[in-house]
């Protein structure tokens, strides 16, 4: 059963991922951060969505389980698209998309993969067991590939703040889901000491942080070369 | 044993992150140069601003006139000195190093909250002119 505490996570979430999608549209930048703000929307759809699922079929229900493992695998996914733009953002100037759409695509296929290796040996529930393995996989994909791309902005001394705010903000989200859900594999007991709390509230984060992102830091904003470069020591 | 790795790469990663988030917020600030009036109130001299000042200014910004799109950056960065305070003492004997590098971190949370003051003071200041402007 949810509480009032669900739902204002829900609903922040919603505004939030909706906030940070018409704020792009009215600076006229939806274009230029077209895989985040598809990312975003998809996410405010897949959030009224979920909320419609509960009241209909309940939180213990089957299809409430479906619905929130298959579009949150799906989410990862167009996050994974979302850490390959912010890639090509960094890497703009030597010309090597090709490259990170082509290593990007064969990474997603691999994870892909790698999951079903590990399901495989139990047939039944398959499907659902899958897609729960690969979202584990996906996120921590996701660690690895937001800390390269962390470690090649210090190394190319990026000084864009929004585009090092936004990384930033996508790393928190990528390292605490992946080390929630590992604590959870590890200690399942967490469970009902606080730990359930914590993957509603990073929901709502991820959205929080590039909505004020957006409208606080604007694009041609420069961190210090100095002050940016002190966070590599 | 691939969780525990997974817990433990994951928890270090996100510790980096996040330290290296609230510094992005921080390295905005470091550019301003406080202006004379904050340093009379504040009783700042020169460009010292003690670690343990943090508070105090933080107290004195929320004396002034709310500005909405400042709110959020206080508490992040509240949080943040919160965390290093903690570091700080715990380090204090064991890594005094680690514990030097928090109060350094902490002299630039200082920092940033004496920026914040002096927005909100020339806010302040813009909204009285305003409403004399008004009135006459």
């Amino acid at each position: 059963m949810l509480g009032p505490v669900d739902y204002m996570l829900w609903l922040a979430g919603f505004l939030l991922e909706f906030y940070v999608v018409v704020s792009s549209l009215v600076r006229g930048e939806f274009k230029k951060y077209l895989t985040l703000n598809i990312y975003m929307l998809c996410a405010a759809f897949v959030t009224s969505g979920l909320f419609f699922v509960y009241h209909h079929f309940g939180f213990e229900s089957r299809s409430y389980f479906y619905y929130y493992y298959y579009t949150d695998g799906l989410l990862y996914v167009l996050m994974y698209f979302v850490v390959i733009h912010f890639y090509q953002q960094v890497f703009a100037e030597m010309h090597v998309s090709r490259y990170i759409r082509g290593a990007a695509v064969i990474l997603l296929l691999a994870t892909a993969f790698f999951s079903y290796l590990v399901v495989h040996q139990t047939p039944e529930h398959l499907t659902s067991r899958f897609v729960v393995e690969l979202e584990q996989n996906l996120n921590f994909v996701g660690v690895i590939l937001t800390y390269l791309l962390w470690a090649s902005l210090l190394k190319l001394h990026e000084t864009r703040a929004r585009l090092v705010q936004l990384v930033l903000a996508l790393g928190v989200y990528f390292s605490a889901t992946a080390g929630v859900y590992a604590l959870h594999n590890l200690f399942p007991v967490l469970e009902n000491y606080g730990l359930r709390w914590v993957p509603p509230l990073l929901g709502t984060w991820l959205p929080l942080a590039w909505a004020y992102t957006f409208t606080r830091v604007p694009e041609e904003s420069r961190l210090l070369t100095a002050a940016f470069a002190m966070k590599a020591r | 044993m691939i969780a525990a790795l997974i817990c433990v790469i994951s928890i270090a990663a996100f510790l980096q992150f996040f330290v290296s988030h609230c510094r992005s917020i921080l390295a905005a600030s470091r550019s301003v140069e406080l202006s004379d009036r904050v340093r009379e109130v504040t009783g700042v001299a020169g460009s010292d601003i003690s670690a343990d000042d943090f508070h105090r200014l933080v107290q004195l910004v929320h004396l002034c006139p709310e500005q909405s799109d400042d709110q959020v950056d206080i508490r992040a960065v509240g949080t943040y000195y919160s965390i290093l305070r903690a570091l700080s003492s715990f380090c204090s004997k064991l890594i005094p190093s680690a514990s030097a590098w928090a109060d350094q971190e902490r002299q630039k949370c200082s920092y940033f909250a004496a920026v914040a003051l002096d927005r909100r003071i020339s806010y302040s200041r813009d909204l009285l002119v305003q409403q004399t402007v008004e009135r006459l």
